[in-house]
């Protein structure tokens, strides 16, 4: 009986022979990643547990993101243990402010994940990787610190569903409506403890690909692939030459359910105030006023994202009663957009435009909401209280859509601004 | 064995619904903190009064489905117990958070049927070596953990794991 990518992933990485779904085993990750919140308290339990020498450091990534650049002096005092660790441990893959960014975006972006790896990290869209043909999965900090003492977890193997895609898509819908699409289809919990695989997206980029393996976490899901392709390939060979072998699934996996989608039966997607599986088309929610716009995030805050941002507001103001924050993803990102012009055509129509952070995604710091604020997004998590104040409401949609709505003040369809067209 | 820990458990009962998610049990502005009491007092900041009032030692958390979804942040489970839940009983609990809980001690249960019964100020008792855990005194069955996680339990948690492979090398 064939494998899914799943569990071959997890095959290679165990040493407990063939393996199957429901199977716990004993796995070395190729990468442990640990963030500015779950590192600290990791650090503290692998003291506790008697460790005092990272198994391997070159598995370790640490990356300053959550509070970078500190807000406050709690967030300092975490960020300085990121870089106590560092020290004694000896760390080599370490970003600090200025160095890197958002750890999602970043980590590929510096070849640290490539096809067939299997990663583990203290935040819950390590499964974004999935979109390089990697196994990403989140967990808390204790099991962090235990594979960081051990240089091994334990996984329970996953049954796996999956997403079938067909035809070309309508204008204006990208990777980020296509994982709302199916939210939208199974829930938030339609796929607990599962994987998921994803076919039929060839015509999406890499930076798409990440949008929706981000979000499968949104659905429960354990870790979320896009079936490897051309695309990967080609994004592999840039980044990794030829260090690499994509690992796809058998003809004869075993599925839990296999759905299907028309790419052309379905517009632009907005998940609405409470719940990322909320979900409805577009030109239901048009009209509704916004006070904020933020383009940013570990999912879209790509030069994908920046670009469609931009092909918008150029030569247009952000809505005099909106404001609009964008967060490129890391320091390679807003370096580029800053040469492609795209910086300079934000701030122009009125843009705040900020250094690599997760800052408001998580409703830590550099643009809260206030009690009865309404924001669009490009983020990944619209529950209550989840931006600042509880009963301040968000929407979440793709960087075409968050900017139209800048423009216009109230939710918008990018196609109002920039006419009916193309792709 | 069939939950976290070992021996008997008796509490109150406080409901939660449905996709209880982390950022509700402990909000984003809380997270540079680490100290389990201090955590307790920001727990379900925002979320309903009735829940933040109710909170409190020895408190049996009741919830829906998929209790835990969203962010990896253990600083929700230890936020929980200090603010004096003593275990949660659930119709489900997302991935992540079933696994913080059970690192942690936290004793987790699954049973649809009890958290279907239960409502705020029932009499709930937990009976881990039997599997059972009690309703006002109707007894309902608790979905049995895997082996290598009762094994893990018995062990007395991932840091004792932990401490023991170690030891060995
Ligand atoms: S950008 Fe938001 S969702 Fe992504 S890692 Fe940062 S806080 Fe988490």
């Amino acid at each position: 009986m064939g494998q899914t990518i799943a569990e071959k992933i997890i095959e290679r990485h165990a040493a407990a022979g063939r393996i199957s779904p429901g199977q716990i085993v004993e796995a070395r990750p190729d990468r442990i990643l640990l963030n500015d919140v779950s590192g600290p308290l990791a650090f503290q339990e692998f003291e506790r547990m008697g460790a005092t020498r990272v198994s391997d450091p070159e598995q370790v990534v640490l990356v300053q993101d959550h509070f970078a650049p500190a807000p406050s002096l709690g967030g300092a005092t975490a960020m300085q243990a990121m870089r106590r660790f560092r020290d004694s441990q000896g760390i080599e893959h370490f970003f600090d402010v200025g160095q890197g960014g958002i750890e999602h975006t970043l980590l590929p972006e510096q070849g640290l994940v490539r096809p067939g790896d299997l990663i583990i990290g203290g935040d819950s869209h390590t499964c974004t990787y999935g979109a390089f043909d990697a196994f990403g999965t989140g967990m808390g900090s204790t099991d962090i610190a235990a594979a960081l003492a051990l240089g091994e977890i334990w996984l329970r193997v996953p049954k796996t569903q999956r997403f079938v895609f067909r035809g070309g898509r309508r204008p204006f819908v990208t990777g980020k409506d296509v994982i709302l699409r199916v939210l939208r289809e199974i829930g938030v919990d339609g796929a607990n403890y599962q994987a998921m695989e994803f076919y039929g997206l060839g015509a999406f980029s890499m930076d798409e690909r990440m949008a929706i393996c981000n979000m499968v976490v949104e659905g429960g899901a354990k870790a979320g692939f896009v079936a490897p392709d051309e695309v990967t390939r080609r994004w592999a060979s840039g980044r990794l030459g030829d260090a690499f072998t994509l690992v796809a699934a058998d003809g004869d996996a075993q599925y839990l359910t296999t759905r299907t989608f028309d790419l052309d039966s379905f517009g632009p997607q907005v998940a609405r105030p409470g719940s990322p599986g909320d979900v409805s088309d577009l030109t239901d929610v048009v009209g509704q006023r916004v006070d904020q716009v933020y383009i940013g995030n570990c999912a879209n805050g790509t030069l994908t994202d920046l670009r469609q941002a931009a092909e918008v507001l150029r030569g247009r103001r952000v809505a005099r009663r909106t404001r609009l924050i964008v967060v490129p993803a890391t320091q390679e990102i807003y370096r580029a957009a800053l040469q492609e012009g795209i910086i300079e055509d934000l701030i122009s129509a009125g843009a705040a435009v900020s250094t690599p952070s997760c800052g408001a995604c998580f409703g830590g710091h550099m643009g809260l909401l206030a009690e009865g604020e309404v924001a669009i997004t490009t983020t990944n998590r619209n529950f209550r209280g989840r931006m600042g104040h509880p009963d301040a409401g968000i929407y979440l949609a793709s960087a075409y859509v968050a900017a139209a709505s800048a423009v216009a003040g109230a939710v918008c369809d990018p196609a109002e601004v920039l006419g009916e067209r193309k792709r | 064995m069939s939950g976290a820990g070992t021996g008997r458990i008796q509490g109150k009962a406080l409901l939660v619904g449905d996709n209880v998610d982390t950022d509700q049990i402990m909000p984003g502005r809380f997270l540079a903190l680490s100290d389990e009491q201090e955590l307790g007092r920001h727990v379900f900041d925002g979320y309903e009064e009735r829940v933040r009032q109710g909170i409190g030692a020895g408190t049996i958390l009741v919830a829906g489905q998929n209790f835990g979804c969203g962010s990896s942040r253990e600083h929700a489970p230890i936020g929980l117990r200090g603010a004096g839940v003593q275990a949660i009983v659930a119709k489900g609990f997302a991935r992540i958070f079933l696994r913080n809980a059970i690192n942690l001690g936290i004793p987790v249960v699954v049973s649809a049927e009890a958290a279907a019964l239960a409502h705020d100020g029932s009499q709930v008792e937990i009976s881990l070596g039997e599997g059972i855990v009690s309703v006002d005194g109707k007894e309902c069955p608790v979905e049995p953990f895997p082996q290598f996680l009762q094994d893990l339990l018995q062990a007395g948690g991932l840091r004792q794991y932990v401490r023991r492979r170690l030891a060995g090398r």
